[in-house]
């Protein structure tokens, strides 16, 4: 008889494939995106570094799916007065050594991410306002500020509170080893292994409802064919930052799902808005032009109008962007319903570009990053595809976004693409919109320069607002004047994407972190 | 002979200094790290308080000349990114690297030379002709390409062997290696593989062409009439005489495995010093890419300088000379 060689093979594979099925439901294996640099969650502000921190460490204040403000390890706070907030501690929370979290702990918490040495950090922003802090009694502490400050809370979101027993004296190698790796959060300190994984064990003194999850394991990989590979390989349960190529073929296959939200990351284009001669800006025959037109609300309009969002949406990000003409993402504080993305009207556009003096258009140059956000490159080649049946010849220059940034930096753009996420409209628009200010920190991202002391009123009384409900009527009332007068032009929010075993469940983020004590079996 | 080293070794430093140099220039012209690092919510103020902290705010030749007074005394400065000195950052990592290298070397080698010596020994038979192509193979697909498939294959489809990541690690002289254990070395069959591929074909050319040469000599025409077995004659007379070139350019070729690893290491999220460079790189990290670079050319002049002297162990007619 001769050997059924076909069976003999299904049969090894079958095999096979047993020896590589998922783990049972006490362990979820993610991979992540980003490279964790560090332990220590006040040496760098980055993504990575938090989604690794914010395992292990809790904040004051915490934020739901949706990025709206719910209670951390505060239970709850309120402003005494316009200077001062008052924040009461949860009872009962201890630390993963069994020590009890005390007002001690958080004063000592807001204090360090400044005292690090060598730090690039990145948190000074969100503890800018504090001016002093009083701990009233082991569960109390009273943050002073500079100035009348509504957006504090929002702030120490960022902050972590570490225990000052352990990383008083801490240094980064105290932090990457584990030994001060000691917070109130669920999930505690196992194995690092730079570069490479973090393992983390259950909290099991974890104040919240305990996750599904005795063991997690968050792996680093960034190059995005691998990390696909690992999930369709069994090796990890949950993804994040699917490419955009994959969802498809993810969602065609039946072991696996894909959960998505709109992001908090809103693409735009700065517009040069304070130069004469913006570089790059060009009349047809490349001699330069009378005046800057992006200083004309007009062409700023029919740039807008130009752009056929839906397409983008579409076909260029494959779905994964929603037309944008927000500051900031549907939901987040300050959202505007009532604004409506503008329609695509080339011929409307022309007729404007007519009126401003431009019958013929011009030329510009599209500068932006081309491995920072979903498709960027992409989204340049179609702005300009779509500037050019306006009249407006522009040259796409794609790059790392290390060098653009340099670029920037060098004042060496005119048209520049960036991504933004805020937890309020206001903060947005203090960061991209308001006219820079170096003293009072406003518009440091605000590459245009555009300026308005109309909608900088807005916010700041808006940020001095410590009544949230008169907060956000004033921040959606800024955030609607800049989007009129076009400040930037927004193009999309971006859409973030998970991909995990079909047996799980996600509260998909809109800030796009990963946590693997959000992930439930289904 | 003496003479011969030292004036390599003063070369090597000359050339450390010159590439510190240019990759310190050359980050410096690519862009600012600190816009790149920073928190999107940063004001003006913590943007100039970073970069000062970062010592950026110096004009570029003082920020140099501080980097190389460490640099003497053998601190290459601190990671911008990780707040640890920038060579333990890149020691950490060179025995993930170095065991890939290896391993890809021991492959190319224990299958380069045996089919290479086939190919020359029977060049019209079908099995020459397969390894040729095997070879073209090798030097033509993009090693980006070839992992990719090799994990499609043995991870996605058949799921016979992981698709990324390191193993098991044992210490072994303080130091952590996966190539002792089970898991460590199933870890490391694929991405090992794919490395080898390149070096495979250039091996199984080199094998081929100095077997064909020696096989033509008077020497193995004699060994034949005297009666000796074809395994006997390709063993005892063509071997010994084409390994000098062969082994010389394995030995030269490791340096270069240690560089292409880098595309290796991306796509199977190999933690090793290739990675690094990649990951720092994009974050601007400017004292890691510069230890990187350092490290790496360290590494090249040693194994130049060890390929040159074996060569000259096994052949005689081979007379290292400290002056022309």
């Amino acid at each position: 008889m001769k050997p059924r060689l076909p069976i003999v093979i299904a049969g090894l594979l079958l095999s096979a494939a047993l020896q590589a099925a998922p783990a049972g439901a006490a362990e979820l294996r993610i991979g992540l995106s980003g490279e964790v640099t560090s332990l220590d969650p006040h040496f760098l502000a980055a993504q990575p570094n938090l989604t690794v921190a914010r395992h292990v460490f809790e904040s004051l204040t915490d934020v739901d799916a949706q990025t709206r403000l719910i209670p951390g390890l505060a239970e709850r706070w309120r402003a005494i007065d316009p200077l001062t907030w008052e924040f009461s501690l949860r009872r009962g929370v201890r630390f993963h050594d069994g020590s009890p979290l005390t007002a001690e702990d958080v004063a000592f918490s807001l204090a360090r991410p400044l005292s690090i040495k060598g730090s690039p950090g990145g948190f000074a922003a969100f503890v800018r306002a504090v001016a002093t802090t009083t701990v009233v009694d082991a569960h109390t502490i009273r943050v002073r500020t500079r100035y009348p400050y509504g957006a504090l809370p929002e702030d120490l979101n960022s902050i972590l509170i570490v225990s000052k027993k352990h990383a008083e004296n801490a240094g980064p190698e105290d932090f990457d080893s584990g030994r001060a790796l000691v917070g109130t959060g669920p999930y505690r300190f196992v194995r690092y292994q730079r570069g490479d994984r973090l393992e983390l064990s259950r909290n099991e003194l974890w104040w919240g409802k305990a996750a599904p999850w005795e063991r997690v394991t968050l792996r680093v990989i960034p190059a995005d064919p691998a990390r696909t590979a690992a999930l369709l390989a069994g090796e990890l349960d949950v993804i994040e930052h699917v490419p955009s190529a994959d969802i498809n073929n993810i969602n065609k296959n039946n072991r696996l799902r894909v959960v998505q939200t709109t992001s908090w990351r809103t693409i735009l284009l700065h517009l040069d808005q304070y130069r004469a001669q913006p570089p790059g800006v060009t009349d047809g025959a490349g001699k330069p032009l009378a005046a800057n037109p992006f200083m004309d609300l007009r062409v700023r309009r029919a740039l807008s109008k130009a752009i056929h969002r839906e397409a983008i949406a579409a076909k260029v990000m494959e779905g994964l962007a929603l037309p944008a003409a927000n500051v900031v993402s549907p939901g987040v504080f300050g959202h505007n319903p009532a604004l409506q993305a503008e329609a695509h009207d080339p011929e409307g556009a022309r007729k404007l570009l007519a009126e401003a003096g431009y019958p013929n258009g011009f030329r510009i140059t599209l500068a932006g990053p081309n491995n920072r956000y979903i498709n960027d490159e992409q989204v340049l080649q179609a702005l300009a595809q779509m500037f050019a049946r306006i009249g407006i010849q522009a040259r796409v220059e794609a790059m790392p976004m290390s060098a653009f940034l340099g670029r920037v930096r060098k004042e060496e753009t005119a048209v520049s693409l960036l991504g933004w996420g805020s937890f309020a409209a206001d903060l947005a628009v203090r960061s991209l919109v308001a006219a820079p200010n170096a003293d009072k920190g406003y518009g440091a991202w605000n590459w245009g320069r555009y300026a308005n002391p109309k909608v900088d009123a807005l916010m700041e009384q808006s940020l001095a607002s410590v009544d949230r409900t008169r907060r956000e009527a004033l921040a959606r009332e800024a955030n609607t004047l800049a989007m009129q007068d076009l400040a930037f032009i927004p193009v999309h929010h971006q859409v973030v994407s998970w991909a995990m075993r079909a047996n799980l469940g996600y509260a998909a983020r809109t800030d796009e972190f990963t946590f693997a004590h959000h992930f439930a079996p289904r | 002979m003496l003479a011969y080293v030292l004036r390599r070794l003063l070369w090597s430093a000359a050339s450390l200094w010159l590439m510190s140099l240019l990759v310190f220039a050359g980050v410096h012209a690519v862009g600012d790290p600190v816009a790149l690092l920073i928190s999107p919510q940063a004001d003006q103020a913590e943007i100039a308080r970073a970069t000062a902290l970062l010592g950026l705010d110096q004009p570029l030749w003082r920020q140099y000349l501080l980097f190389f007074r460490g640099a003497l005394s053998g601190d290459l400065g601190l990671s911008f990114v990780a707040s640890v000195p920038a060579i333990d950052l890149i020691l950490e990592r060179l025995p993930a690297t170095l065991e890939l290298a290896l391993a890809a070397m021991l492959i190319a080698a224990g299958l380069g030379i045996p089919l290479g010596l086939y190919a020359g020994w029977r060049p019209r038979s079908f099995g020459a002709r397969a390894v040729m192509v095997l070879s073209t193979l090798g030097f033509a697909l993009p090693t980006f390409w070839v992992g990719l498939v090799l994990i499609l294959v043995f991870a996605v489809q058949l799921g016979v062997l992981p698709s990324s990541g390191r193993g098991t690690t044992v210490d072994v002289a303080g130091i952590g290696w996966s190539l002792f254990t089970a898991d460590g070395l199933r870890h490391l069959l694929l991405p090992a593989l794919t490395l080898a591929l390149f070096k495979l074909g250039l091996l199984i050319r080199l094998t081929r062409a100095g077997a064909r040469e020696a096989l033509a000599q008077d020497y193995i025409r004699l060994a034949r009439a005297k009666g000796l077995a074809e395994a006997a004659v390709l063993r005892n007379h063509v071997l010994p005489n084409i390994l000098i070139p062969v082994l010389t350019v394995a030995a030269l070729e490791f340096g270069s495995l240690i560089a292409f690893a880098i595309v290796t290491e991306t796509v199977f999220a190999w933690p090793g010093m290739g990675k690094l460079l990649i990951d720092s790189i994009g974050l601007l990290d400017r004292p890691v890419i510069v230890a990187y670079l350092l490290v790496t050319i360290t590494l090249f002049i040693v194994i130049n300088l060890i390929a040159d002297l074996l060569h000259a162990l096994l052949d005689p007619r081979v007379r290292l000379q400290a002056g022309r």
